[in-house]
């Protein structure tokens, strides 16, 4: 059986061209769809399952780093994930990180000689796995340190301005339990209660001791001494419970690793 | 400079220190007195003296200079102040009546009054000036730093590595399949850069270009932008005929519309339109930016190229321009200049 891919490049003439490339460099590769932002991205690939997924890093929607991520956390068990190969213009950050790992990237204008080379590469892992199931750690331990956020210069967080109706509470950080990203919120969940604040957990996470909290889903950071338990439910899955809180958390397998016993 | 380094203290009471012992051995040429008892007085007058004045100072401004005026009423006063107290200090320690000299020898304390007074006097001139001298130099440097990195930012985010490189991957991509495109491509983007390049070096009032220039220059970068979006970039451009020679700074407008591109309409599956307008209103030349993209809630922080629009205005129009913006979730962004320029 042939080789699949997907792309996703919001830009439609790179996306054509990347298509065209491609082909000429893998004859035998299949191109089942362009996409052209990161929610369809992610949508395409669990429907269609592609052997190499080409992801452009700056999309509409969700980047291509977010939708990765998305990707490894519903990618189910019994497949083998797709071989990534990211596609930027210029991100001197992801570039540096990309150059300390496997996973290929492609600088944009994709030249012929390197998309061989990424070809190859991709090749190499497929003829290897093949036999295999399940994503391979290798790949995970990559979009982890993809996705760690370069060390921030704001000053620390200390106390979290939330508003509650027509006043501003502080929160201090010291009494914050976990932050659970909600549609256009973050929920700031507290051992009694919890408020609603805009900031992105995105923008938050650089203002965070990375020692203190530690992030478990795409959407979830919890304070790491207030972690109770951690449990492993039949399907392999990993959620976690915090002391003072009823509910249980999803641990995405990214993070998975935090949780092996010592 | 900062005020309180000790290490600049130490090195002004150092100097106090070494002068009172000059005027000592000055005294004890012309006196009876012998030179350890003249230290004596020297030291604690003159100490006292630099004391009050190189604290005073601090105390009237915190910046350590009160202005001259206030200066020099200090340096009266701590030598009216130090003169008797450190005598008095000096005669306790020495074992003699404390108001001895005042009592007994009225003409040579009033000599040697006026001597501390032109010695403070000096002292505190010499080195608030040399003070105020390091200062303006650095203020002078800090300044010329602001400039450049002004013209540097400005420069940068006009070339934004993002876009130059993304331009290059679409015209890489069209020589093979639209070669006349892609020359038309490759001559809006020969314009743009030429632009951005002399903007960069102009400085912001000299360098002042048309209207008609400016809107060109929008189309460009409009144009090669909607090569790369394609469908997903819509944009219209009004400029009255009647406004087409006011003059502006050049690409003052650009970093609006970036923005509009960049976090409006990138971030949006479905992009958006760009609207830019000139119009004569009651409050002077009308400069409007906006857009249908995701918008957002609070003005963003620096680093969106709006700080930088208005720092463009003040240095150009000083006080008589207005920025005023606006955006909302999902209501897109507008930014509307107000600019005091006569009608032609």
């Amino acid at each position: 059986m042939n080789a699949t891919a997907l792309i996703a490049e919001d830009e439609p003439l790179l996306a054509q061209a990347l298509q065209a490339e491609l082909v000429r460099a893998w004859p035998d590769l299949r191109v089942l769809k362009v996409v052209g932002d990161g929610d369809a991205a992610v949508a395409q690939a669990l429907a269609l399952r592609p052997d190499v997924l080409l992801l452009d890093i700056r999309m509409p929607g969700q980047s291509g780093l977010d939708a990765a991520a998305e990707l490894a956390e519903e990618w189910p068990d019994d497949q083998p994930f797709p071989a990534l190969v990211f596609v930027t213009a210029f991100d001197a950050y992801a570039v540096q990180a990309f150059e300390t790992q496997a996973v290929d990237y492609l600088l944009k204008p994709v030249q012929p000689e390197r998309l061989r080379l990424t070809v190859q590469r991709v090749q190499a892992l497929l003829a290897q796995r093949r036999p295999a199931t399940g994503p391979l750690d290798a790949t995970l331990e990559q979009l982890r340190s993809l996705m760690a956020q370069p060390p921030s210069q704001a000053t620390s967080l200390q106390v979290i301005p939330a508003s509650v109706g027509q006043s501003i509470r502080m929160v201090p950080l010291t009494e914050v339990l976990a932050f659970e990203a909600a549609d256009k919120y973050v929920r700031v969940l507290l051992a009694q209660g919890e408020v609603l604040i805009r900031t992105p957990l995105k923008e938050l996470m650089p203002q965070l001791d990375p020692a203190v909290f530690w992030q478990i889903h795409r959407g979830t950071v919890v304070r790491a001494e207030a972690i109770d338990n951690v449990t492993r439910n039949e399907a392999g899955r990993l959620s976690l419970k915090l002391r003072a809180r009823p509910e249980a958390f999803a641990v995405s397998r990214l993070y998975a690793d935090r949780f092996r016993a010592m | 400079m900062p005020p309180f380094n000790p290490v600049t203290i130490a090195r002004r009471a150092l100097a106090a220190v070494v002068f009172n012992t000059v005027l000592a051995l000055a005294i004890t040429a012309v006196s009876g007195e012998t030179l350890a008892v003249n230290m004596v007085y020297s030291q604690f007058i003159g100490l006292l003296i630099w004391g009050l004045i190189d604290g005073g100072r601090f105390v009237l401004h915190p910046s350590g200079w009160p202005g001259a005026r206030a200066m020099a009423g200090l340096v009266i006063g701590a030598v009216l102040v130090a003169y008797p107290l450190g005598s008095a200090i000096a005669n306790a320690l020495l074992g003699r009546p404390l108001l001895i000299g005042l009592n007994h020898f009225p003409r040579a304390t009033l000599g040697f009054v006026l001597m501390s007074l032109s010695a403070g006097g000096f002292g505190a001139y010499y080195f608030t000036s040399r003070e105020l001298l390091a200062r303006a130099r650095l203020a002078g440097k800090e300044a010329q730093r602001q400039a450049t990195e002004a013209r540097l930012k400005l420069l940068e985010s006009q070339l934004e590595p993002h876009m130059l490189f993304n331009t290059l991957a679409n015209l890489r991509a069209l020589i093979g399949t639209d070669p006349e495109r892609a020359v038309a491509m490759l001559d809006r983007l020969n314009d743009f850069l030429r632009a951005t390049l002399k903007a960069s070096r102009a400085d912001a009032t000299a360098g002042q270009h048309t209207l008609a220039d400016e809107f060109a220059r929008l189309r460009d970068y409009l144009e090669l932008m909607a090569v790369r979006m394609g469908p997903r970039l819509r944009y219209t451009l009004e400029l009255p005929e009647a406004l087409s020679r006011q003059r502006v700074p050049p690409l003052l407008l650009q970093p609006l519309v970036e923005n509009c591109i960049r976090h409006g309409l990138e971030p949006s599956v479905g992009g958006g339109e760009i609207r830019v307008s000139a119009r004569q209103g009651a409050g002077g030349l009308e400069l409007e930016v906006s857009d249908t993209g995701v918008g957002c809630e609070a003005e963003p922080a620096a680093g969106f190229g709006l700080s930088q629009v208005r720092e463009r205005l003040a240095t150009a129009y000083p006080g008589q321009a207005r920025l005023h913006w606006h955006s909302a979730p999902a209501a897109g962004t507008r930014a509307l200049l107000t600019l005091p320029l006569p009608t032609p």
